[in-house]
């Protein structure tokens, strides 16, 4: 399978963003975001049609949509949780207006499939740089943030105490977030990202007891589903979404289960 | 020969918007005391302890800190750790070390981590799940916490509330002995017991100073 340019696309791209869901699974599972990035998928969504509709890649259109939701819901205040209707509401009108998209740009079903499911295969080199480029900045910043992020996703009340700038950084990660959504998207489609960011990270709770050895499990997991479900998809010729999303269901079930017999 | 005042405050007022949460509230905090905040829920005392981190100013009067903020350690009120809470005792203590941008731990913050852990009697508890532990024992992680950093003021806001009396002798030995170490040690707590045992000044936000 080496031999075909999209397979090599495809493995680049499944290895950096298997990496990068990793990393920011971590913290969005301490912080017990997962249904927040599920909305801001379903905003990716009428973001990707919105782009198809212009005439740009669907990546371009994903990123402007998540990143000014990012920026327009501020920080993830602890004191105010966002109500469920409120999350419905916002995820119903995105979906709609997705729908809308697609339907005036007459890109046609298999447009609105490869968006919702993901075309990994479909991956071209230019999308890999931008995926290359776009995890880069973030792991750059998540660096630099580091200490801080995990002062405050993993000890909120303590760090609202001692941590300055509390607000900065968590808007910080809320736009690492909707870029992360926007390059997973491309791999498991906008419907399926939070298996890639929330499943692998849930494992690896089970498994480490700091915050590196909870990333590097995470990556592990990441890194078994993509890999063995490019392999599955390539030899089978099913859907590599699906492969993807039941290895890492069957990852966090066994974990899960290993735990219980263990403790 | 009296030590050094670490905080004063002179005639401070809190008020949201029409309610007055206190008035007239005047105290001095100087260094080794064992210092003693109580009164009735909403008596503002949690308020106080803000007043005093510098996380809000008074509505009247002055407060003076003769200490920088990062040398104040706080240990809130409630803390929300799970059962499934994945990270060691350690691990979640080395959270407040925050002034270095590298991933890892230098040797000197790891001291200060072993220190922290022998200091509050957790040591042999360090690679366990903080999840898992009993009410008294995530208090003194807790603690350890707070004191990770060397603080010369440490702040507690009704550490001991939900524990056995057991438990709550073993956090107070703790946090008496740091204060004989010269930790001066800001103690907000409803039980008589306690404030009679453990404190050398207390101010009622009630009405006075004693």
């Amino acid at each position: 399978m080496w031999q075909y340019e999209f397979m090599q696309n495809a493995w680049i791209a499944a290895t950096v963003i298997s990496i990068l869901c990793g990393i920011m699974g971590v913290f969005i599972v301490a912080r017990q975001l997962a249904f927040l990035t599920h909305t801001l998928s379903e905003i990716g969504f009428a973001g990707a049609s919105f782009g198809v509709w212009l005439g740009w890649t669907p990546l371009n259109g994903m990123l402007l949509f998540t990143v000014l939701s990012a920026l327009t819901a501020g920080t993830l205040d602890r004191d105010k949780p966002v109500k469920d209707t409120l999350i419905s509401l916002i995820s119903a009108f995105f979906m709609g207006l997705g729908v809308l998209f697609l339907a005036i740009s007459k890109a046609g079903t298999a447009y609105a499939t490869n968006i919702l499911f993901g075309s990994i295969v479909g991956i071209s080199h230019h999308d890999v740089n931008q995926i290359i480029l776009i995890a880069g900045v973030e792991f750059l910043v998540i660096l630099v943030l580091y200490r801080r992020l995990k002062f405050a996703f993993f000890d909120p009340l303590g760090a609202q105490s001692s941590l300055q700038h509390g607000g900065l950084i968590s808007l910080c990660f809320l736009v690492m977030m909707s870029l992360s959504v926007s390059v997973v998207s491309q791999i498991v489609g906008s419907l399926l990202v939070f298996a890639l960011l929330t499943l692998p990270a849930a494992a690896a709770q089970f498994w480490g007891h700091s915050v590196h050895a909870l990333m590097a499990w995470s990556i592990i997991f990441a890194l078994l589903g993509t890999w063995l479900g490019l392999a599955c998809g390539y030899w089978t010729n099913l859907p590599v979404t699906f492969f993807i999303t039941t290895i890492e269901t069957l990852i966090y079930l066994i974990s899960a289960g290993l735990h219980r017999y263990w403790s | 020969m009296k030590t050094p005042i670490l905080i004063q405050a002179q005639n401070l007022r809190m008020q949201f918007d029409q309610q007055i949460v206190f008035q007239e509230v005047s105290f001095q905090i100087r260094q080794g005391d064992f210092f003693c905040i109580v009164g009735p829920n909403g008596s503002g005392k949690t308020t106080l302890i803000r007043l005093i981190l510098g996380q809000m100013q008074p509505t009247a009067g002055q407060i003076t800190r003769n200490l920088a903020l990062d040398q104040m350690g706080y240990m809130p009120q409630f803390r929300n750790i799970a059962t499934d809470y994945p990270l060691s005792t350690q691990a979640f203590i080395a959270l407040k070390l925050i002034h270095n941008w590298q991933p890892w731990l230098t040797k000197t913050e790891k001291e200060q981590v072993a220190t922290a852990l022998q200091a509050t009697r957790i040591w042999d508890k360090r690679k366990a799940r903080l999840g898992r532990m009993s009410g008294g024992e995530k208090q003194r992680v807790y603690l350890a916490q707070a004191i990770v950093n060397q603080p010369q003021l440490l702040i507690l806001d009704e550490p001991t509330a939900s524990l056995d009396v057991h438990a709550k002798f073993q956090v107070m030995d703790v946090v008496q002995e740091l204060n004989r170490a010269q930790t001066t040690v800001v103690f907000i707590s409803h039980d008589p017991d306690l404030l009679a045992h453990y404190g050398t000044q207390q101010l009622d936000l009630t009405g006075g100073t004693k």
